[in-house]
């Protein structure tokens, strides 16, 4: 709206420090209740666990090269992807967008000084730390072989290693997700400025809002579940161990209820970053609005009504299996509701194709295959065929992976300018975001026909025919490395040698782009009204149309 | 907003706002806590499905005496509380703190009867593990029965805990305030989270207790 404004690196008007320079002492972050702040702690937390986890993934592609179980022993090898999964699913990707970008941008994008409960916030980082470092004792004191699902009666009953710090580790962060949750429904509903009414909210903030619901809701019972795990490893009493009168279907049951909707935690927030990318590249408002936001809806409440798909063989009743079947293909609608309307946005819209774009645009493709692919999983005749192989590996990594991690960096690489105050540079942001993508494909890819082929997941040795496409992943997952760690390199070095970044480097809508990059403490000197619905991209741009 | 409001934290506009907030966190907060017990509840109708009998005559080794007892101090403690915040809002002092403490120390009693039913639980070796033992037919399905016994009602009474300490607290925060009006929210937030404990019990109390005593 401004030009001169937008090619002004610094802000003259402002008079108070930003949030950066607020203060500069240890003390001061690390007592910050500042949820741009708390944003910033979450980032590095989650990178370093990020890297953990990641480095576990590698030793496990590096020894699946050959057919032989010649690198790990299988006992190692079983810790290995242990750690992997926990690290990753709740150290990285349950806390990845809605803990970083989500505590950065939530008061922002709804004109609100901070969230409803700084402290709190504050206390979930303290929480979630706390947790990471049962968790990461866990992998020094021994490592846990039960695979991130804690099955009993294997992990009360049978296996060694640390199962009880791992699980205090996993229980323990659950509470942070809880306060994160509690606080962004409660801020959502209370603290939105005058004018921003619920259909005038970015849907990035729909998807917050749906993503909480389901992190408050669903993490109890993930806690309680654990709990009666440990119960019955500590004390020897019959919970889920039948040999004590217990049913271990049930700790499936139970598990499975927070952790189909976890899933959807990890692609919800996702969703809610690349609505707002697609919008912002091809300068177009979003297609069918309500219909993305309500889908949001439909796949949280949907998203606790499937979990019995996880249990197709476990001896739960045919008729169960086919209602979950049924219920889980029902969940596909919404999601494919919204890959339609984010195509349609594309349609007709001015493209360009900068790095968020790009990782936006990875997203929906992967994001397709790995719910299509889902579908296979969701019939249960063929989920016998599939079940406990590869290609549940390879759906789920599409999903989780080429869906969440995705959106996270486009995401990351979207909002850096505001965040940090300075530009990355676009050029390797570009080739990193390609390599990702094609990285990822060469990893993930082979092991659908590796799963199709029979190959069962969980083993370090397999046999030979299997060698080629196992070469082929381990490959890509070398590329997949590479492309994770420039960002890592480029960030950081943005932060010192970046250009300045102006307050709207992309002439994006929403509130949050109003303030000057970096925002100051807090955030708006007044409270902004709205009186426009979002992606107003067309009456944004008209006056400069005069004519490509 | 005319009400002597609590100080108003930098992120709320008005005093409103932030009772609001306050308020719809608690309720959220409630939410997750009756998803809490919601694990425990299904865990304890799957196995009573399993062994119904056998948790009719296991039932019968809980102490309706003292289990009636507790639930006439906790529903005590909460009309206590239901005054106080009711006072509250009118700014009174002494009254709320008394009435406070009075539910607290209820709270207290309740933890107390119950500290005394684990105790006879155990020395009739009830207490599910190693030391367990009963000398009836279906020994394992009583010992599961006491396993959700002493986790569930375990749980709750460490909910209870929290609860005494903050009545206590609010008590003697409200005796010690200079405008005790300010913390009517509190005292309300305080209320409550009682009254779900109370709730929680009120659910314990007949699938513990009164399970297979029907005449």
């Amino acid at each position: 709206m401004n030009p001169v404004l937008s090619q002004t690196p610094l802000q003259p008007a402002a008079s108070k420090p930003d949030y950066l320079r607020a203060a500069q002492t240890l003390g001061s972050w690390l007592l910050t209740t500042d949820h741009k702040r708390i944003g910033i702690l979450y980032m590095i937390s989650i990178t370093l666990l990020f890297f953990i986890g990641g480095v576990a993934a590698a030793l496990l592609r590096l020894e699946l090269t050959t057919p032989a179980g010649d690198l790990l022993a299988s006992a190692t090898y079983n810790k290995l992807f242990t750690m992997h999964g926990v690290i990753m699913v709740w150290f990285f990707l349950i806390p990845s967008v809605p803990t970083v970008l989500g505590n950065f941008l939530l008061p922002l994008m709804i004109g609100a000084r901070d969230v409803a409960f700084p402290r709190l916030n504050l206390a979930s980082w303290y929480i979630f730390m706390f947790g990471a470092f049962f968790a990461v004792f866990a992998i020094v004191a021994g490592g846990v072989d039960t695979g991130w699902t804690f099955y009993t009666p294997y992990s009360s009953t049978y296996a060694n290693g640390a199962v009880i710090a791992m699980a205090a580790g996993v229980f323990i962060t659950g509470f942070s997700s809880i306060a994160t949750g509690l606080n962004f429904i409660v801020t959502i509903h209370k603290m939105r400025a005058p004018g921003l009414t619920w259909f005038r909210l970015p849907l990035f903030i729909w998807t917050l809002y749906t993503t909480s619901l389901i992190l408050v809701l669903a993490t109890p019972v993930l806690a309680i579940t654990l709990f009666l795990m440990a119960l019955e490893r500590i004390f020897g009493v019959g919970i889920f161990d039948p040999a004590l009168g217990g049913d271990p279907i049930l700790f499936q049951h139970l598990f499975w209820f927070y952790s189909h909707p976890a899933v959807y935690i990890m692609i919800l927030p996702g969703m809610g970053v690349v609505s707002e990318i697609i919008a912002c590249f091809a300068r177009k408002r979003i297609f069918g609005y309500r219909f993305v936001a309500y889908a949001s809806i439909a796949i949280a409440v949907l998203g606790f009504l499937v979990w019995g798909h996880h249990m197709f063989v476990s001896g739960q009743s045919v008729y169960a299996g086919a209602v979950f079947s049924l219920l889980s293909f029902l969940v596909a609608v919404p999601s494919a509701i919204k890959v339609f309307n984010w195509t349609a946005t594309l349609y007709k819209g001015s493209i360009s194709f900068d790095t968020p774009m790009l990782y936006a645009l990875g997203f929906i493709g992967l994001f397709t295959v790995g719910g299509l692919t889902g579908l296979f999983l969701a019939s249960l005749a063929v989920d016998v065929h599939l079940t406990d192989t590869y290609f549940v590996i390879a759906h789920f990594h599409y999903v989780m992976v080429g869906g969440m991690v995705m959106a996270y960096l486009g995401g990351l690489h979207f909002w850096w300018p505001k965040i940090t105050g300075r530009l990355y540079p676009e050029f390797p942001a570009r080739i990193s975001a390609i390599a990702i993508f094609a990285g990822f494909n060469l990893t993930f890819f082979p092991q659908f026909i590796l799963g199709m082929l029979g190959m069962p997941r969980r083993y370090h040795a397999y046999a030979d025919e299997f060698q080629v496409l196992n070469v082929l992943s381990s490959a890509g997952a070398s590329i997949l490395a590479v492309g994770y760690i420039l960002p890592l390199a480029y960030m950081l070095w943005s932060l010192r040698y970046g250009k300045p970044a102006p307050p709207n480097p992309w002439r994006a809508t929403g509130l949050e782009w109003t303030t000057p990059s970096p925002p100051p403490t807090d955030n708006f000197a007044i409270i902004p009204t709205v009186n426009e619905a979002p992606y107003a991209y067309e009456t944004q741009d008209q006056p400069s149309r005069d004519y490509v | 907003m005319s009400e002597p409001a609590a100080e108003i934290a930098h992120q709320f506009v008005d005093a409103g706002q932030q009772r609001d907030a306050a308020t719809f966190g608690m309720w959220i907060f409630l939410c997750t806590e009756v998803l809490l017990f919601g694990a425990l509840f299904l865990g304890y109708t799957v196995y009573r499905l399993q062994n119904p009998e056998t948790f009719d005559e296991a039932a019968a080794h809980t102490l309706i005496v003292a289990g009636s007892i507790n639930t006439a101090i906790l529903l005590v403690s909460s009309f206590c509380v239901a005054v106080a915040v009711h006072l509250a809002e009118q700014g009174e002092r002494l009254r709320v703190t008394l009435l406070l403490c009075t539910a607290a120390l209820l709270g207290a009693l309740f933890l107390a009867v119950k500290a005394y039913e684990y105790h006879l639980k155990i020395q009739e070796g009830l207490f599910p593990g190693q030391a367990f033992h009963f000398s009836g037919p279906h020994s394992q399905g009583v010992e599961m029965f006491f396993v959700l016994y002493f986790t569930m009602t375990g749980l709750h009474a460490l909910h209870v805990a929290v609860g005494v300490a903050v009545l206590t607290g609010y008590g003697v925060a409200v005796l010690l305030a200079q405008r005790p009006a300010r913390l009517a929210t509190a005292v309300d937030l305080a209320g409550l989270y009682w009254h779900f404990v109370d709730i929680v019990w009120v659910f314990l109390f007949p699938l513990f207790y009164l399970v297979g005593r029907a005449p």
